[in-house]
């Protein structure tokens, strides 16, 4: 395998407290060296074969990890196939996406996550499946954890279809504990949700839509934190996915100062956009859990500053532009994220309101290799995956959804501005996606 | 600039805004009552009482022959009636296209229906639909002058014009006073433009399943604009406190009896069955609270208008004396219908552009 030296370039290594100018060297899909500018010489094992990438002005960065995305496959592949959707990673900075099992068949077998993990899929990226907590995410009988857990399964969840009933949630907690995986949870208690297709509040009456009640989420969450509580067994580990109320969060604050092992992420919508962006009924701006108010926002904005959220994470949802093109309550949730999170969280979080940059890509980094337990990713510490994200920090540029690599178009982030322009993503020592030069 | 004397101010967090509109794209269009201004409101008011008293014989050049589609996913009697009533008599051919005879029940997308019938050569597109908001999707994909004849939970708006137009006829304009009985001061306010104190002192108390209406939506976001004060009154199911929150001059009021004693116009609404959505209602407590009898009505307001937008379910939320009394409007309401949708689907076809737009 070759080698690559990345040269001249401001290495951010949140995990590690670096931040400084540094090269660095990669061989073998690891990372080898790291020095002082032009300390690496071809006399300390670079051969002639090295590849030399010139990161003059640029951050060099641990790959970032999305730890919620939908790949679709298998079942859906005109949504997005395994290979499209890590090529949309890759472009986005991304060197490692954790894979939702909502697929058709639901990844409920080992079988099925090996299969999300072969070559054969054409992942540019490195997958990590997710595997589904119960059978066929029915929510009723609890799948065998430890052999998911062998096929590479990272965590566990059932996600869109949130576990209800308390004895299947505890018993789910529980055994995931026991073989040593997270549970995430989509907190929706879905019997509050019938029919609604955005949040509850003056907006979904305005525009005669049902709406979703924050305490749908909030409640599901304080109902998981009390199964926390109630099986004292440090081991357990509940993570709460998207969250998007003020009430959520908090009670997630509230559980981690009692000690809790409980996280949770945050998309970048949910901390970006309000109920007022559905506008007039903009399929684009439709997602579960969806846009909510602007108290809602400022909390989500609020928990990222002060530390208690512990991960930016996408929820990447990719549908084909005609599931879109229907009337809004009929259209599918979600949207696409894994292009546009960098450039917000370097354009809003970063820059706006002033989040260090080691602090953004330590959310989209380190924190979420931590969460999940992702060995050797997250940092470039030598020895680690060669995971690497090179991008330039300053740089202002509009995102396009018509020039995405995934095979779906819909964002509301179409037409925005970004900040921070990726120019290389390094998989494990091989180049996942270079920009075209600038002219 | 002195830096030591002042607090340091409170950051402010600048957040992304949210886009604004491009609707209508249609100049034509009529998708939400706050698509029209007031000189629009006055103008289709005008027209409305012109083409009504115009000669049938000569008002059927006006849009001769052109083609109008009806495409209707729910059913309806007045307002498909009057629509079409509207249409023909401007000399228009329409074409009605309901979801149950079509290629809709073969699951053909609402896209793909509006663009087969501007491809058979309809030039607008009135439609009912079931989805709130369907008429915005069907206008941004054919571009066609769009008329919202009510989409699900959302907008009626030509039922709020016609109410409106009702409205305005017993309007005695010295006293500022709605007077029901037919020998009103015979339509002082009619065919005069609109502003926005037209309806200063005017309360209208809307009443029922506010939740599920969209006549009420489009009657309280328009009602206002012309300084009505418009009080919703119902059960908390049945109204959610946010209502107030959908725009200015408007209130909530859970007792009927004070809500009727300020009201000069009751609107009453049906319990949308059909919309429901496993919402269990004590019929029984409902009408015990909610229906409008007689006595409720003589009591608390007996110089009201009473009106309905129908269809009207008889001994539920109004009684038959009270939906036939001397104070109901119901049936001049639908005659209203007519010529205020004859208004409407004249400027769906002869709107000219806005300046400054494509």
């Amino acid at each position: 395998m070759s080698s690559i030296l990345i040269r001249n370039g401001h290495l951010i290594d949140p995990a590690a407290g670096l931040d400084a100018p540094k090269d660095i060297l990669l061989k073998d899909g690891r990372v080898a060296e790291i020095a002082g500018p032009g300390k690496i010489k071809p006399g300390n094992g670079v051969g002639s074969d090295v590849q030399v990438l010139d990161a003059t002005g640029l951050t060099v960065a641990p790959g970032l990890i999305d730890i919620h995305v939908h790949l679709r496959e298998p079942g859906q592949a005109h949504k997005e196939t395994i290979a499209t959707g890590t090529a949309a990673a890759a472009a986005g900075g991304f060197t490692a996406v954790a894979a939702m099992p909502n697929t058709n068949p639901v990844n409920d077998s080992p079988e099925i996550t090996r299969w999300m993990l072969s070559p054969d899929r054409g992942a540019c990226v490195r997958v990590y499946p997710i595997g589904a907590a119960t059978r066929g995410s029915k929510g009723e009988q609890i799948n065998d954890f430890a052999a998911l857990k062998a096929a590479g399964a990272v965590a566990v969840t059932d996600d869109g279809h949130p576990i209800l009933k308390d004895n299947i949630m505890r018993e789910t907690l529980a055994s995931a504990a026991r073989v040593g995986l997270s549970v995430i949870q989509h907190a929706e208690d879905t019997r509050m949700t019938q029919g609604a297709s955005m949040n509850a509040g003056p907006m979904a009456f305005k525009l005669g839509l049902r709406g979703m009640p924050a305490e749908a989420e909030s409640g599901l969450v304080e109902r998981d934190i009390r199964l926390v509580t109630e099986l004292k067994d440090s081991r357990v580990h509940l993570h709460v996915a998207h969250t998007s109320t003020a009430a959520a969060v908090a009670a997630v604050r509230k559980a981690r100062r009692n000690g809790l092992r409980v996280t949770c992420e945050v998309a970048p919508h949910h901390f970006l956009l309000t109920q007022e962006h559905v506008g007039l009924y903009n399929t684009n701006a439709k997602m579960n859990p969806p846009l909510r108010s602007a108290a809602d926002r400022d909390a989500m904005i609020e928990g990222i500053l002060d530390g208690v959220v512990d991960a930016i994470a996408t929820d990447h949802a990719p549908h084909a532009v005609h599931e879109k093109e229907v009337e809004f309550e009929h259209a599918p949730n979600g949207i696409t994220g894994l292009e546009t999170a960098l450039g917000l969280c370097l354009r809003w979080l970063h820059k706006e309101w002033k989040l260090p940059l080691g602090r953004v890509l330590s959310l989209l980094s380190a924190q979420p290799a931590a969460l999940l337990g992702l060995k050797g990713r997250g940092t470039l510490a030598v020895g680690s995956f060669a995971d690497v994200v090179v991008f330039d920090p300053k740089a202002e540029w509009t995102y396009h959804a018509k020039e995405t690599r995934s095979k779906a178009h819909n964002t509301p982030f179409d037409g925005w501005t970004m900040q921070g322009k990726v120019r290389w993503t390094i998989s494990e020592g091989r180049i996942a996606y270079a920009a075209t030069t600038p002219q | 600039m002195n830096a030591t004397s002042s607090p340091p101010a409170r950051r402010q967090i600048q957040t992304p805004q949210p886009p604004t509109s491009s609707f209508p794209y249609n100049p034509g269009s009529l998708l939400s009552v706050m698509d029209l201004d007031l000189p629009a409101i006055s103008q289709l008011l005008a027209r409305a009482a012109a083409l009504e008293s115009q000669d049938p014989l000569t008002r059927d050049r006006i849009l001769l022959k052109r083609r109008i589609a009806l495409l209707f996913y729910e059913s309806s009697t007045r307002t498909r009636t009057s629509f079409e009533l509207a249409a023909k008599s401007l000399g228009a051919d329409t074409t009605l296209v309901s979801s149950l005879s079509s290629s809709i029940e073969k699951g053909e997308t609402l896209k793909d229906t509006g663009l087969t019938l501007r491809a058979l050569g309809a030039e607008a597109i009135i439609i009912r639909h079931n989805s709130s908001g369907a008429p915005w999707l069907l206008e941004q994909e054919t571009r066609l002058p769009i008329l919202n004849a009510g989409d699900g939970m959302h907008e009626h708006p030509t039922q709020a014009l016609l109410d409106l137009r009702t409205i305005l006829t017993h309007l005695d304009l010295s006293s500022k006073t709605v007077i029901p009985s037919e020998a009103r001061a015979a339509s002082a306010a009619e065919g005069s433009a609109v502003s926005s104190s037209t309806l200063s002192g005017v309360t209208v108390t809307i009443v029922g399943d506010i939740l599920h209406s969209r006549v009420a939506r489009s009657n309280m976001l328009l009602l206002p604009r012309l300084g009505a004060r418009v009080i919703l009154c119902g059960p908390t199911q049945l109204l959610p406190d946010s209502a107030a929150n959908a725009g200015p001059g408007i209130s909530v009021e859970r007792d009927f009896e004070a809500a009727l004693r300020q009201s000069q116009v009751v609107m009453m609404l049906r319990i949308q069955a059909e919309r429901l959505a496993g919402l269990q209602i004590d019929l029984g407590q409902y009408k015990d609270a909610y229906q409008l009898t007689g006595q409720r009505l003589a009591a608390h307001a007996p110089k009201a208008l009473v009106m309905h937008p129908g269809p009207i379910i008889r001994g539920l939320e109004l009684t038959a004396g009270v939906a036939d009394g001397p104070q109901s409007a119901i049936l001049e309401q639908v005659r209203h219908g007519v010529a205020i949708r004859m208004a409407v689907v004249e400027r769906a076809l002869t709107a000219q552009p806005k300046e400054g737009r494509a």
